[in-house]
């Protein structure tokens, strides 16, 4: 029988980006080549390959790191308004090419055209906006009457998110008058070479902004370089303690946005149809690859049986399928290491004995792809309960009381962000004060605004990015 | 949620207690969900399909003081034919003292026709009046009658008359099909919103039914959201399908596929069909035919290409 209402595919077109065959390392506002053996990125929805990217070796790292701390006494001399007028038009630019910009992170990345289109891309230049704005005002953030930039910033960004936390990453780092070395994931370095491009259409001065494509070698390099002074990673927990050893005792400043394994919390008296799709965006965002994704649905029980049937309801509706598709809402896996990843951890949270539900969802054949699961009957013990899975999967633990609840939320060894859902104000505020976690959402989940500062506790890392406190990470005070 | 509901309306106290203690509605969420629906892409042959569907659901409605026998026969005879291969309306909308005259136009057609009655649009009349008004539209031939809620009764908290009100209503109908209308535009709040959906699902109503189209605002996409969990959660409860209407400022193709969207996603397939939503609307008609044209042909024809009612 032929559905009533069927949407017809809508895909976005690709011919807006213009794909190289194969690209260099971006030094000294050039591209040049690397001396490490090139790899390949590839569509995580097709995969088929998308371009060739240089492999930046430590010669290369050091090229890069000599060019920016050469272009640092000119750039950091700089009246903040005239860094300014960069970083505005660095903004600009990213609006003009917005479009292509989403399409191409979709093409390597493998998120939905509707994420990078509407949430990403309007972010990405939401920061450069915001950071723009402190360039001429750092002497009233709070951190002295002139706070002095650090110097050469290495960074390291991860796969979820390219474009973004690029932008987390460069925008106040450059506002502060800081030059950058920075290093993307190697699943995705796509979106990080196009905005070198756009430094270039910027007339950014050559040596402030460098991006070294690799893998784990080359970001490892660039955080020991002894002449970067402070050093900005996210990713995983594993790494980050790597990081944190290798800067330990050389004076560099760290701040790492790690892991996390957030607590969404469901009240009896919450906005159901509205909690539902909180739970939703808290873990089906991207696939699940948030960091801060509300992985651990924490439900009263009262409710329970009512929420779940509701949730399962609302997953039957969501569309997995082409990323480029306007109607999708659920995209490719990034890579074929994370698919592993998250069907081992699946598998492990069967056998210590949750119960796993997918809605009724056809996978595409080619591609790195996985259903939108939940776990019901889930222990705190479980592995599933306490590990983070980096994908779109829903662990559900229930409470009874608040204290209950606080208790479970907080029993992790992360404490990146948490939500909580009551139409009761005072609990919000009893329950924001007691969480912890870098981010309390209440009745809403998964939304960014560059003038809210972010970052955990615990395993989730230190430092904050984001509004005011994220300026701090890049001036010497 | 697995207590009866047959008490409910037993008293005015228990009443209260129950439609005070459905879940509640945030704002900012709902809103986001209905923005969040209105960016669906729909196009070609998912647009055909939409468009030929949004016709087919449509109350060709004239609610002017100024009507007359031949405004509603040339209204009745677009309604039974929109245009060309177009399939014909759902039903015509008109006040209760002209159904005669369209009850005869649309006669053999299965065009329905529907009246506003019970001193539409304020509602503000005896209860008698409403009844007296509601029987006679019936007896000169109305399928379906469009009753407003006494809003002024609902905010002041007398929540049973509202109720006892519809119920009487619903018994003046007959056979005839019951809408009711909420005026979602003067309940202030989405919560309010949902506890009248409620409300009118409980003492009978056979449809939910946004607004007067004399208020603003009318029927906006969130509203229609909270009013399709409305039933949907309804039907869920008590086994009833209950069907809802959005009426009022809707006038584009755009705006009609986007509330087609939301009833996909809310509802589901169950609720997509004139027989369980319904579009108020006048000038929306004519959007639609013409990006029918558009779709079939390529070509954008000027207005005068399609008849005014």
């Amino acid at each position: 029988m032929m559905a009533v209402f069927e949407y017809a595919p809508a895909p976005e077109s690709r011919d807006v980006v213009d794909i190289r065959p194969s690209y260099g390392l971006f030094i000294d506002g050039e591209f040049v080549d690397g001396a490490g053996p090139s790899f390949k990125t590839v569509n995580p929805a097709t995969e088929e390959t998308l371009a060739e990217v240089a492999c930046a070796a430590d010669q290369d790292v050091d090229r890069a790191v000599r060019a920016a701390s050469k272009a640092f006494g000119p750039w950091s001399a700089l009246p903040g308004a005239e860094r300014a007028k960069y970083l505005f038009r660095i903004a600009r630019l990213i609006q003009e090419r917005s479009r292509e910009l989403a399409v191409l992170e979709t093409l390597d990345n493998g998120k939905p055209i509707r994420e990078s289109r509407d949430v990403d891309l309007p972010l990405v230049a939401a920061h450069f906006f915001y950071y723009a704005g402190w360039a001429d005002k750092l002497g009233h953030a709070g951190f002295g009457a002139d706070p002095r930039p650090v110097g050469v910033a290495g960074q390291v960004i991860p796969w979820n998110f390219p474009l973004l936390m690029l932008a987390w990453k460069i925008a106040p780092a450059l506002a502060c008058g800081n030059t950058v070395v920075l290093k993307p994931a190697e699943t995705t370095p796509l979106t990080a070479l196009a905005f070198a491009e756009i430094c270039v259409q910027a007339g950014l001065p050559a040596g402030v902004v460098n991006i070294v494509t690799g893998a784990g070698a080359t970001g490892a390099a660039v955080v020991a370089h002894p002449e970067v002074g402070k050093v900005a990673f996210t990713g995983s927990t594993e790494v980050g303690r790597q990081i944190a050893r290798t800067v330990a005792g050389t004076g560099k400043k760290l701040t790492l946005e790690l892991g996390g394994k957030a607590a969404n919390i469901v009240f009896d008296d919450a906005a159901l149809d509205q909690a539902v799709e909180g739970i939703v965006n808290g873990i089906f965002f991207n696939q699940g690859h948030v960091c801060c994704a509300g992985s651990r649905l924490l439900v009263q029980e009262s409710v329970e049986e009512e929420l779940l049937a509701a949730l399962k309801r609302r997953l039957g509706t969501l569309r997995l399928g082409d990323p480029l598709d306007k109607n999708t809402d659920i995209g490719a896996i990034n890579s074929a290491e994370q698919l592993a990843r998250i069907r081992s951890l699946t598998e492990a949270g069967e056998q210590e004995g949750a119960e796993r539900w997918s809605p009724a969802c056809e996978l595409p054949e080619q591609g790195y792809w996985f259903p939108p699961t939940v776990f019901t009957r889930v222990a705190q013990s479980h592995r599933i309960a306490r590990e983070e899975i980096f994908g779109p999967v829903l662990s559900v633990l229930t409470f009874r009381t608040e204290a209950e609840a606080i208790e479970k939320a907080n029993n992790t060894p992360y404490g990146l962000s948490a939500g909580i859902w009551t139409e009761k104000g005072s609990r919000i505020l009893m329950m924001a004060d007691r969480l912890r976690a870098g981010v309390v959402w209440a009745n809403t989940f998964n939304r960014f605004d560059p003038t809210a500062p972010f970052g955990g506790y615990k395993e989730s890392g230190y430092g904050r990015e984001g509004g005011i406190a994220g300026l701090e990470a890049y001036l010497d005070v | 949620m697995t207590t009866s509901l047959a008490d409910v309306a037993s008293s005015d106290a228990t009443l209260r207690a129950f439609l005070h203690g459905l879940p509640g509605v945030d704002r900012v969420g709902a809103d986001q969900r209905a923005a969040m629906l209105s960016t669906r892409s729909i196009k070609t042959t998912a647009k055909a399909q939409a468009i030929d569907l949004a016709i087919s659901m449509v109350d060709l409605t004239t609610l002017e003081g100024a009507d007359t026998p031949g405004k509603i026969r040339a209204m009745c005879a677009k309604a039974v034919r929109p245009g060309e291969d177009a399939p014909r309306v759902a039903a015509v909308c008109v006040y209760p003292d002209l159904v005669a005259v369209a009850a005869r136009a649309v006669a053999g057609s299965g065009v329905k026709v529907a009246s506003v009655a019970t001193a539409f649009p304020s509602g503000r009349s005896s209860l008698e009046v409403k009844v007296t008004d509601t029987a006679l539209a019936v007896a000169a031939g109305a399928d379906e009658i469009d009753m407003v809620i006494d809003r002024g009764a609902f905010l002041a908290g007398d929540l049973m008359k509202v109720y006892e009100e519809i119920v009487a209503v619903k018994a003046a109908c007959g056979d005839a099909h019951l809408k009711v209308i909420l005026e979602t535009g003067e309940l202030a709040s989405y919560d309010n919103v949902r506890r009248a959906s409620w409300l009118a699902m409980l003492a009978g109503a056979d449809f939910i039914k946004t607004s007067t189209g004399k208020v603003s605002p009318a029927a906006t996409l969130p509203v229609t959201l909270i009013m399709l969990e409305a039933v949907r959660d309804f039907r869920e409860r008590t086994g009833r399908q209950v069907g809802v209407k959005p009426a009022g400022g809707i006038r584009t193709t755009k705006d009609a596929v986007k509330h087609l969207v939301l009833v996909n996603e809310t509802c589901g397939e169950d609720w997509l069909s004139p027989e369980w939503f319904r579009l108020g609307a006048s000038s929306l008609l004519n959007d639609l035919l013409m990006q029918r044209q558009k779709l079939a042909t390529g070509r954008y024809a000027g207005p005068d290409y399609f008849t005014l009612d």
